[in-house]
């Protein structure tokens, strides 16, 4: 299927000019909280993206219905439903990676974009265009996730999923693993550089 | 339709907490016996993770009952007393002074596998640990967590950290005194002890307070069955 030049940029916009994170500021907090390794910021930022083209879909549908005093609360409803539902999935099916997540399955509810994403795009737009508007913002929060993920595990624990990927040697030789990176303040720094490189390269984003 | 009269708002909320009710509940109890049993394998791979055996969740039953001779609840004197080891739940079973005991006999060696329950810095901590038939030098151990930090706390689960607990001992000169945790590179004088996490300071003081507190309560178990069979050797 083709997708029209507004559809393509709504989907990809998010990635680089308009992403969540870095240019909107939003999501900051779980991003922080789950990227000491890689995997749980995967799979983290598949399950935002889920919940965020779903809960877009939902409220676009619903939005010439929903009274206008308590919108909030129908967004908050819809998000809710959603995580409870991925999460009882998650432990049905994918046992184990519920185990990992944890908590965070449950602190989607309160990520910034997805309030967000509701609010500014799928209660003026249709569903198709909200469907697509989720999944790219979802993915441009999970891209950066992913990225700061695969620093922080690196440099952190030298290890990959899981794996390990600094050789033997290097400790040998007295390499150590930077404790810091598995910090939280680490992540902030991480996301801060991914920033000022993003800025540096799409000077129209430069504040004066 | 007015959307901003009250009554629309009211009746609005209404239908749709009711729907959504539905769906969730739909949802719970279509997934709920899927659930069960990835709960209960999941806990007969954390026992088994405690006599040192690894294997994948679709194979734990099989094993369990294979390795798994019987289990039973001991009260704080040590005797058995009716109830259902494995369906226990274990922090309750604390609070009402029953423990848990799994009887394992691993290459024709008998071990004793004992639950554990304390909480670490954002949530429960829970975990098995196996003694051997001494029932003092511990022969393995396997921690779980609900919501500790991922690559700090987290890292209770990882054999780097349970691995070191075997061979320990729980009493010294016929002593209680539980295995420490102590920041790695220190020691402790009078006890046997493991290296906690670097970073994960609030956790690993959390895994050792568990662990003092809950072999606590299989303290007579442990020793009174020393005794018994002493007095049968005299």
């Amino acid at each position: 299927m083709r997708l029209s030049n507004k559809s393509k940029e709504i989907l990809a916009g998010p990635f680089s000019k308009n992403n969540p994170v870095i240019v909107q500021m939003l999501g900051i907090c779980s991003a922080l909280a789950v990227t000491s390794k890689l995997e749980p910021s995967i799979v983290m930022g598949i399950s935002v993206t889920v919940v965020v083209a779903f809960a877009n879909v939902i409220i676009s549908l619903l939005r010439n219905t929903i009274p206008n005093r308590i919108r909030i609360i129908v967004q908050l409803v819809v998000v809710a439903a959603l995580v409870t539902i991925v999460s009882e999935v998650l432990k049905a099916f994918a046992f184990d990676v519920n185990k990992q997540l944890s908590v965070f399955v449950g602190l989607i509810i309160t990520n910034c974009i997805l309030m967000g994403r509701l609010e500014a795009f799928a209660l003026g737009n249709g569903p198709w265009e909200s469907f697509l508007d989720g999944l790219g913002n979802g993915l441009g929060y999970g891209i950066i996730l992913v990225i700061i993920g695969f620093f922080r595990e690196l440099f952190g624990s030298g290890t990959l999923l899981g794996y390990q990927v600094v050789p033997d040697v290097f400790y040998q030789w007295g390499y150590v693993n930077n404790g810091l990176m598995i910090l939280p303040p680490m992540a902030l720094i991480v996301v801060a550089v991914i920033i000022w490189v993003h800025r540096s390269k799409n000077k129209d984003l430069q504040e004066n | 339709m007015n959307r901003d009269s009250n009554t629309y708002t009211i009746i609005y909320a209404s239908v749709m907490v009711v729907l959504v009710a539905v769906v969730l509940a739909f949802t719970s109890q279509s997934l709920q016996s899927l659930q069960k049993e990835n709960e209960e394998n999941d806990k007969r791979q954390q026992i088994l993770r405690s006599i040192n055996v690894q294997i994948p969740a679709d194979e734990a039953k099989a094993k369990y009952d294979e390795l798994i001779e019987t289990s039973f609840l001991v009260n704080e004197q040590g005797e058995k007393i009716e109830g259902d080891a494995f369906a226990a739940d274990v922090a309750k079973a604390f609070g009402e002074k029953t423990y848990p005991v799994f009887v394992a006999r691993v290459d024709g060696e008998t071990k004793y596998i004992m639950a554990l329950s304390g909480a670490g810095l954002w949530g429960p901590l829970w975990g098995y640990i196996s003694v051997n038939d001494d029932r003092n030098t511990i022969y393995g151990a396997d921690f779980s967590h609900a919501g500790e930090t991922p690559g700090l706390g987290a890292e209770i689960v990882m054999p780097s950290f349970s691995g070191p607990f075997t061979g320990k001992h729980i009493f010294i000169n016929g002593e209680y005194k539980s295995v420490a945790i102590v920041k790695p590179g220190k020691s402790v004088a009078g006890q046997d002890y493991v290296d906690g996490i670097s970073g994960g300071t609030i956790t690993s003081q959390g895994v050792d307070k568990m662990i003092y507190d809950s072999l606590q309560g299989y303290v007579r178990f442990l020793t009174s069955q020393n005794q018994q069979e002493d007095e049968i050797i005299k």
